[in-house]
């Protein structure tokens, strides 16, 4: 058997994808039927980043009409268990809050009716009396054994702490003639895919038996834990997906919970139940990327050479650890020296919860905190010891002749030529060019930075890496974890047409289209004739734990399991057909739909009527050479379980990038403009080039919002304030540039197909890159993500007030989220000023919004009012409280506010001084504000909250006014003020 | 506009994509369900329900709407174009598409319907325009998968089609 040249593979023919996409005919989880009575679900979340559940008051809304179950903690509890965690200790993670809620945004209590409209009314109905607890932001603070405590049953904040030590790293800090320091906060960022998380669950009581169809990535190693939770054995949960999926990014992994939390729910209402999350859900509570605090420490040599590293890495789960966290803290561990060539190694790894949206899978996952750091400390190298940045890489990078080369922590980086790639980049980017550019604008007077970034990818998983975080004895008790199985089936119909099944959930990158090409390439076909389905079901597909579309592993792992799955029929088929054609198997070749002999193409069948033998004439087949359907899995032997001594190969493929850019800061706005960016790629084999450069430019835009503009940000009391694309700020058109993509082939020597992920590169290196730029050009050393105009500033103009950050804020504790003071003149006397702030009907009239007002008693007043922010309008229960009476002089007000859109609570205080015949009234007031109206409506707080106010004020002078003139005049003035 | 009474269902008819249509929806139904759900369009995709994103495009009366942030009843009797009815027929698609297929201007094709309903829109009024010009027309459209570079270059070359076409317009 002779195998045919290549065709297919490496050309960018049109996905077969695209035409039903284009045309408004794609199947995402949204747009697929459902069973007649299927209901809907809603999900009303916490507004407290930290309170005890006290009680749930649900009878009003599940008396709604079309309303039929309003599911809470105590039904999940009693219905399934607590989701598994990645560390060995006594704690519970429940899909919704269980007596206590831990971030904003965590689930309640599901309300499920006929429609989505009317769950969302039934969630107006319910009362939450919660007790509000301190909560902690900050992952430093969250160290502090003083910090609030999350989980009990840690007895601290710190989930897990590790120590690891490989070659000599003391002697080398001993030893090194400098050593270089770099702190970084690596805030919170999410790529949030345009389609949201979506699922249909429905549960058969007869067979104790869940099925759901969800917008799910994998991994599947997620499977049993989501079955666990649902205490039914793995078969009795089948999970489907839908043909399309519109982006993941690693974020529909976080949909695992809602899997088991709407299942749960489909099972308590007896019918199946949908639920589609809206994007404020989304945003606020499905999933974040870790933000993490690192210090980093190099030994270096005089010429820069780095003899040592250390990392002192605080990793940030948020309020749960949530699996498979803390795997973003482990993916990196065996490339924790990135491209570079460094025998010793220490790192301490911690931890942490904090009161924020447990985290998960994001591009990247793990390397956009690690190679922050890194490539800020190499940029700190070149300029701490006056050398050329290039040079500090070029003299560091692990050379060409020593792959496939091990890393101190037992990585195996499988093939490149690190050196090469990096001069063709200088050559071919025209670094040289970009210099000239910079110092001709420097001449200028205007602000221009260059950046480089050297980054090795790393793609397809080892399941065994996350592992790493227990200690050797933990593993041993629990047994060796390693591997990453991949499948793929081919089946051959009675027509001989060929059908592919792949088990790795694309989310739109075009899986359908290259597993075509390869089995093409494979068996002489043309992929217009090779159907690929990549929809899966769990009870019905080849699937293992890391199926799904994870870590880049598809064109590396599962490419490379169609192609042994496509050969392993070839073989089988070429027996057959030289039974039929009178040659050996070795002769026959496969081409251009047909199957003939090698060197005599006249003796040939077409592929069809070979294809249908085994189906029609199984009798002449011999039993070994039956060609009906392949199942292949496939798992590399480099992928091990970590060793005792903590080495871990913690992915399979290790990529390389090289990356250089030019920015210029705006000198007036501290804006920050990208010149030109380079990016150099080194992937392996190159299966579909347009595939793979749409994947460079998408996750260099998504880079480029991380390095720029992207970050979920919370109050230093745990208010999330990012819940709309407004505040979350993704890049458009006139943001990104276009990047130059370079690229060389080094294939990898552990893949089928000489292939290797690509993916996720660019969230690895453009950030660190774009951040490198922005210090050369500002002349700056500590510099943390988002670099938005307004930090920059501070480098620009000099420092300005902090914005709220994920990362973690030194803002003093009890900061509140709002202040404000101010003062009106009133034309009546203090006295009568007083007895209108102490009558209902008056209140009545000047609170702004107000429907009605009562008097609890003597100093406590309840209110009824509507109050909006900015687009968002809502109804509120006010109570209020007077104190420290100081007649007609003083008084304390306090008070709080609940609605559906979140809650408030504020004291104040307002003095009444005498002038002239009227009064002088000043006021000054804090205020805390959360839950939805802080996520969207964040911006606008400051200026409503002041409005709202002023208008309460004003309208007490004009009703002073009124008091004090009766004259004519007045009145009528009155009468046209008063219109709106 | 007729006054609507808030529990009831009311009648709704409209032209979409050429077809008239008929249909019962509640006043504060959105035309992005009324569309998807009622009338089974499931082209039109929702990304943000708050108008930032883009993904829920569509032309009413001639004109480019969020169809998240429009209520059903203010459809009546109006003239729709969705992404659905794009293509000149079903087994074809139009100039603007190819030139998305041919160009990797999608992957997930989620933020694509949108992205379609709008450089239909304009490329029908600006013929041709620069690459600066529709990356500022673009930017109210999030994509996260493309990093918008093909999308730009399908643009163009679709402008640049359509104006062979029509070489006398």
């Amino acid at each position: 058997m002779a195998t045919a040249a290549t065709n297919w593979l490496g050309q960018s023919i049109e996905r077969v994808e695209d035409a039903a996409l284009l045309t408004g005919r794609g199947r995402f989880i949204d747009d697929l039927g459902v069973r007649p009575g299927t209901l809907y679900a809603a999900i009303l979340r916490s507004p407290h980043a930290h309170a005890a559940i006290r009680a749930i008051r649900a009878d009003a809304a599940k008396a709604l009409p079309g309303v039929a179950a309003v599911v809470t903690g105590a039904e999940v509890r009693a219905l399934s268990s607590s989701l598994a965690v990645g560390v060995k200790a006594p704690i519970e993670c429940w899909p919704i809050a269980v007596d206590r809620v831990r971030y904003v945004g965590e689930p309640v209590a599901v309300a499920v009716a006929a429609d989505r409209y009317l769950a969302e009314d039934a969630l107006d109905l319910i009362e939450v009396d919660y007790e509000p607890l301190p909560a902690v932001i900050d992952p430093l603070a969250a160290l502090d054994p003083a910090s609030p405590m999350l989980h009990e049953g840690l007895r601290s904040n710190i989930a897990s702490d590790r120590s690891f030590r490989y070659g000599d790293p003391e002697r080398a800090f001993a030893e090194a003639a400098r050593k270089v320091s770099v702190s970084v906060r690596y805030p919170r960022n999410s790529c949030t895919p345009i389609e949201t998380y979506g699922l249909v669950a429905e549960y058969d009581p007869s067979e104790d038996a869940y099925d759901v169809t969800a917008n799910f990535m994998g991994p599947f190693s997620l499977h049993p834990v989501m079955a666990r939770a649902l205490k039914v054995p793995g078969n009795r949960l089948r999970l489907r997906t839908p043909p399309d999926s519109g982006g993941s990014f690693g974020v529909k992994q976080g949909i695992f919970p809602y899997i088991v939390l709407i299942g749960v729910a489909a099972r308590a209402a007896g019918r199946p139940v949908k639920w589609i999350e809206d994007r404020l859900e989304h945003l606020t509570a499905s999933v974040s990327a870790t933000n993490r605090v690192t210090k980093l420490d190099a030994a270096v040599d005089a010429d820069g050479r780095i003899r040592a590293l250390a990392y002192d890495q605080i990793e940030d789960v948020g309020a749960h650890i949530r699996a498979p966290e803390p795997a973003t803290l482990y993916r990196m561990h065996g490339n924790l020296t990135g491209a570079y060539d460094i025998k010793n190694l220490s790192v301490r790894n911690r931890v942490v919860l904090t009161n924020k949206t447990p985290t998960g899978l994001n591009r990247g996952f793990g390397g956009p905190q690690m190679y922050y750091p890194l490539e800020r400390l190499v940029q700190r190298i070149a300029i701490e010891l006056s050398l050329d940045p290039v040079e500090v890489i070029r003299r560091n990078l692990v050379p060409a002749e020593a792959f496939p080369f091990e890393t101190a922590s037992g990585g195996l980086l499988d093939s490149g030529d690190y050196a090469r790639a990096i001069e063709g980049a200088v050559v071919d980017g025209g670094l040289a060019e970009l210099r000239a550019r910079r110092d001709e604008a420097r001449r200028q007077g205007r602000l221009y930075g260059i950046g480089f970034a050297t980054v090795v990818e790393p793609s397809v998983s080892n399941m065994g890496y996350i592992t790493t975080v227990l200690s050797p004895e933990e593993r041993r008790r629990a047994g060796p974890k390693n591997g990453a199985q991949a499948t793929a089936t081919i089946a051959l119909d009675p027509g001989g047409a060929v059908s592919v099944h792949v088990a790795s959930v694309p989310q739109g990158q075009g899986h359908r289209t290259v597993a075509a090409q390869i089995v093409a390439d494979a068996l002489g076909l043309d992929p217009k004739n090779i159907r690929v389905i990549a929809d899966f079901d769990s009870a019905r597909d080849a699937w293992s734990i890391a199926s799904g579309n994870y870590s880049s592993r598809f064109a590396a792992a599962v490419g490379g399991a169609v192609h042994l799955a496509a050969i392993r029929l070839k073989t089988r088929l070429a027996r057959v057909a030289a039974t039929q054609l009178n040659v050996q198997p070795g002769e026959i070749e496969f081409a251009s739909g047909r199957v003939r002999a090698r060197g005599n193409p006249d003796n040939a069948l077409p592929f069809n009527r070979v294809a249908a033998t085994s189906h029609w004439s199984p009798g002449s087949v011999p039993d070994d050479a039956q060609a009906l359907r392949e199942t292949v899995f496939w798992t590399a032997p480099e992928l091990t379980p970590p060793t005792d001594a903590d080495e871990i190969n913690s992915s399979l493929c290790h990529g390389f990038i090289f990356d250089f850019c030019g920015v210029e800061i705006d000198r007036v706005t501290a804006a920050v403009r990208v010149d030109k960016y380079v990016t150099m790629h080194d992937c392996g084999r190159v299966l579909h080039p347009a595939m793979v450069a749409g994947q460079i430019t998408g996750g260099f835009a998504q880079a480029l919002g991380a390095a720029l503009y992207e970050e979920y940000a919370y109050s230093p009391d745990g208010n999330f304030l990012a819940g709309t694309f407004a505040d979350y700020l993704l890049p458009t058109t006139n943001e990104v540039p276009t990047p130059l993509l370079l690229r060389i082939e080094t294939p990898s020597p552990f893949t089928p197909l000489g292939a290797k992920g690509v993916g996720e590169g660019n969230c690895m290196s453009t950030p660190v890159c774009i951040a490198n730029a922005v210090a050369d050009a500002l002349g700056a050393n500590a510099l943390d993500l988002p670099l938005t105009p307004s930090k920059l500033a501070a480098f620009v103009h000099g420092k300005e007030k902090d914005r709220p950050s994920s990362a973690g804020t030194q803002a003093a504790k009890g900061a509140r989220a709002l202040h404000g003071e101010g003062e009106t003149k009133v034309s009546a006397s203090p006295e009568q000023v007083w007895a209108m702030l102490l009558d209902v009907d008056t209140l009545a009239t000047i609170i702004p919004g107000a429907h009605a007002v009562e008097k609890v008693s003597d100093k406590k007043f309840r209110a009824d009012v509507t109050i909006g922010v900015g687009p968002v309008k809502g109804r509120y229960r006010a109570e209020i409280k007077l104190s420290d009476l100081d007649p007609p002089r003083a008084v304390s007000l306090s008070g709080s506010a609940t609605g559906a859109l979140g809650f408030g609570s504020g004291k104040g205080r307002i003095t009444l001084s005498p002038e002239g015949s009227g009064t002088r009234i000043s006021y000054g007031y804090d205020a805390e504000i959360g839950g939805k109206i802080a996520a969207i409506g964040g911006r606008l707080l400051d200026g409503a909250a002041r409005m709202i106010i002023r208008q309460f004020f004003a309208a007490l002078a004009r009703r002073a006014g009124r008091a004090a003139q009766s004259g004519f005049f007045a009145r009528i003035r009155l009468l046209f003020r008063r219109r709106p | 506009m007729p006054r609507l009474s808030a529990d009831a269902r009311h009648r709704i008819r409209a032209r979409i994509n050429g077809r008239a249509i008929e249909a019962e929806a509640e006043p504060r139904m959105l035309l992005t369900d009324f569309l998807r759900h009622v009338l089974g369009l499931t082209g039109t995709h929702i990304g943000c329900e708050h108008g930032v994103c883009g993904a829920c495009t569509v032309e009413i009366d001639g004109r480019l709407a969020r169809a998240c942030l429009t209520l059903a009843p203010q459809i009546e009797g109006s003239e729709i174009r969705t992404v659905e009815g794009l293509a000149p027929s079903p087994d074809r698609l139009s100039v603007l598409q190819e030139a998305f297929r041919r160009h990797h201007a999608l992957q997930c094709g989620f933020c694509t319907a949108g992205i379609l309903v709008s450089l239909d829109h304009y490329l029908a009024r600006t013929p041709d325009p620069s690459e600066s010009e529709i990356r500022e027309f673009l930017g109210g459209h999030l994509c996260r998968c493309t990093g918008y570079v093909p999308i730009v270059a399908a643009a163009l070359n679709a402008a640049k089609k359509l104006r062979e076409a029509k070489p006398h317009a």
